[in-house]
């Protein structure tokens, strides 16, 4: 028994739906409290107020965010090496959602910023560099929508997508290089973990593991949804060619 | 593969080839800017690296789906695909023709456009040397994408969208090199990272173009 | 003379966009030999041509095609409107590291267009020029789609006195054509090898062949 058995798109089937209620479940049980918790039962913070709890939203989808990434990363290469269906799918799947998480902490970050430094939007390399990864998970989702056959585009965008990490990075790195270069506006990134104080830390660890369990639920549904849209798709094939 | 970049050049100087519209677009762009944010000559001159470098840019994007398409509609790509020659060379080859219908004249014409944005002295010559070192990425990063995209029909915007983000640190690069050599300040560090990008993207991107050629071909 | 050579192909299937279309099929081409494939539209004889010149992976069977022999004829003639019929001839003459392009314009007639451009010369005068492609390849295995398209009789007859000349100097063609070329060869219909929907050929299974039912 080797965990590439779960490769395959019935065993995969089987597999997630049997899992799925779980995750969902716990991804309830997580998440509700955890928000719950850091919404109304922590103080307000001297000299942040009731902004700080965004927090609850903003970091951990920013995490996400970022780990969507990695993720497609990883299934990308599994789907070029071993030409399991089930990864190249995981990894179309994982795309909107990080998609998404990446614009709730562009826009969380902006109503954070606002009260905060005064501003909706600055060119601050961390800002900057959400902006870019958004328009790389719009790029690679652009051109799985655009190649009709699935295999292509499964292999186009793995190569898009490890193409990219490597661009990714070097511009995360640029970033950096570029705005120190131009205003020293280091002081405007408030460094957020370091400045936790322990009241707000505890459910913000209980809301982080919550967004890794829905990010969880949601690739394994939409998985699930793009095995099937596969399904019907070469069923469909025979059906013509019968 | 000396002869396909002779062809390849040929074909873009001859009718119909789209050699000098890069260079139309460049001039246009530049034409643009002030009256976008007006005539004066400070403010004009201030802008004037980062908007020549952002147009070079735009103007080499314009040209990309070229470099595929057109051997892709006619079967020459098919044909080339099964010649004697490696697809990886073919794919470099079409890329150095590119830069060198593209790129190498957007760089030769950007300081007479300087001029007219009222750019500072200084900002010439690093003008040039950073288009000079940066432009052959914007090629060989603009192949790959054209490459992701050979066989589509209307691929020219989405290719953009796949190739734009990765000009970022070019431009990035390219544009803190050419500021700071203009401001008299230290620019070894970004010149030097914009070489490194070239070179990388000269040495891989081919062969990961190539593979993606290949399987667009299949 | 060139060295005999053989091409065989062995219980091969190959997929036109990820559906299987041909399996189980086998056959062999030796020196000196042409081959016209036949069978209805979609059967699969450009995918078989495809898969023979190397720009797509078979899914299942060996086929043994000596390296670097194929000559790919495809249903366009990869010309650039912009250059010369010289032009042309010139580059895929430089690509295979043939020099001699003389003899292909005079086989197929071409001398008196050289210096034409060709986005200036008729469909059929165009096809020659992509046939005349071929001589300058040199190269001993020609797989040619529908190669007379577009041809007029007496072109046609000059493709077919071009492939008999190949072929006596040894070479080998296989062709998917519907037209008489005027010589007797040997031919091969594809419709027997059309892959059943259910078969799978040795075809990997993706577990996406609805095997299964839709809960």
């Amino acid at each position: 028994m080797s965990i590439w058995e779960y490769a395959n798109p019935k065993k995969f089937m089987e597999t997630s739906g049997w899992v799925l209620p779980w995750v969902i479940g716990l991804t309830a049980l997580t998440l509700i409290p955890g928000l719950v918790w850091g919404y109304f039962f922590t103080p307000q913070a001297e000299n942040f107020g009731a902004t700080v709890k965004i927090i609850y939203i903003h970091v951990p989808a920013a995490m996400i965010a970022i780990n969507a990434w990695l993720m497609m990363l990883v299934a990308s290469m599994i789907w070029l090496v071993r030409r399991h269906h089930v990864s190249a799918l995981a990894a179309k799947a994982a795309a909107p959602i990080g998609m998404t998480m990446t614009l709730i902490a562009l826009i969380t970050g902006a109503v954070w910023g606002q009260p905060m430094w005064g501003t909706w939007w600055a060119w601050d390399p961390r800002l900057t560099s959400f902006l870019v990864l958004f328009l790389f998970y719009l790029g690679y989702m652009a051109l799985w929508e655009a190649i009709d056959n699935p295999d292509t585009a499964a292999d186009l965008t793995a190569v898009l997508c490890i193409v990219g990490s490597v661009f990714a990075l070097l511009s995360r790195y640029a970033v950096n290089f570029w705005n120190q270069g131009l205003h020293q506006a280091a002081s405007l990134s408030v460094d957020k973990e370091e400045h936790v104080a322990d009241v707000f830390y505890k459910p913000l660890v209980l809301c982080i593991v919550g967004f890794i369990l829905l990010f969880v639920t949601l690739v394994l549904l939409r998985t699930r949804t793009e095995v099937r849209a596969r399904r019907l798709k070469a069923l469909e094939a025979r059906e013509r060619m019968a | 593969m000396i002869a396909l970049l002779f062809r390849d050049m040929r074909l873009a100087v001859r009718a119909g080839g789209g050699f000098g519209l890069g260079l139309a677009f460049f001039l246009i762009v530049t034409v643009l800017i002030p009256f976008g944010v007006g005539p004066q000559s400070e403010i004009l001159g201030r802008i004037a690296p980062g908007v020549l470098w952002v147009a070079a840019l735009l103007a080499c994007l314009l040209s990309l789906d070229r470099i595929f398409a057109l051997d892709y509609e006619d079967g020459s790509l098919d044909l080339l695909a099964t010649a004697p020659l490696p697809l990886e060379g073919v794919v470099a080859m079409k890329a150095l023709a590119h830069w060198l219908t593209t790129g190498l004249p957007l760089t030769l014409v950007a300081p007479g456009l300087g001029l007219l944005l009222n750019m500072p002295e200084d900002a010439y010559f690093w003008l040039v040397v950073t288009l000079l070192l940066g432009t052959p990425a914007l090629s060989y990063i603009g192949t790959f994408g054209a490459a992701l995209t050979v066989g589509l029909k209307r691929g020219g915007l989405l290719l953009s969208l796949l190739v734009l983000p990765l000009y970022m640190p070019t431009l990035i690069f390219g544009a803190e090199a050419l500021r700071r050599g203009a401001d008299g300040m230290a620019n070894t560090t970004p010149l030097f990272m914009l070489a490194g990008i070239t070179l990388f993207t000269i040495a891989l991107l081919p062969f990961v173009a190539a593979a993606a050629v290949r399987i667009n071909l299949r | 003379m060139r060295r005999a050579m053989e091409l065989k192909v062995t219980d091969l299937a190959c997929a036109r966009g990820g559906v299987p279309i041909l399996e189980g099929l086998s056959f062999s081409l030796a020196s000196g030999e042409a081959l016209l494939l036949r069978g209805p539209n979609g059967i699969g004889k450009t995918t078989l041509l495809r898969t023979l010149a190397g720009l797509q992976p078979a899914l299942a069977g060996r086929m043994s095609v000596p390296a670097e022999s194929l000559a790919y004829g495809a249903h366009a003639d990869g010309l650039k409107a912009a250059l010369t019929v010289r032009e042309n001839l010139m580059f895929w003459a430089r690509v295979y590291g043939t020099r001699d392009i003389s003899q292909a314009l005079a086989d197929f007639n071409l001398e008196d267009l050289v210096d034409r451009q060709a986005h200036s010369l008729s469909a059929g005068q165009k096809r020659r020029l992509g046939l005349a492609r071929l001589l300058v390849t040199g190269r001993p295995v020609w797989a040619l789609d529908e190669p007379t398209v577009s041809l007029d009789t007496d072109s046609v007859a000059l493709f077919g006195k071009a492939v008999r000349a190949h072929c006596k100097a040894g070479g080998l063609a296989l062709m998917a054509t519907h037209i008489d070329l005027g010589f007797t060869a040997r031919e091969l219909d594809l419709t027997p090898f059309k892959a059943l929907p259910e078969s799978t050929g040795g075809y990997v299974r993706s577990g996406f062949d609805g095997d299964e039912d839709f809960t």
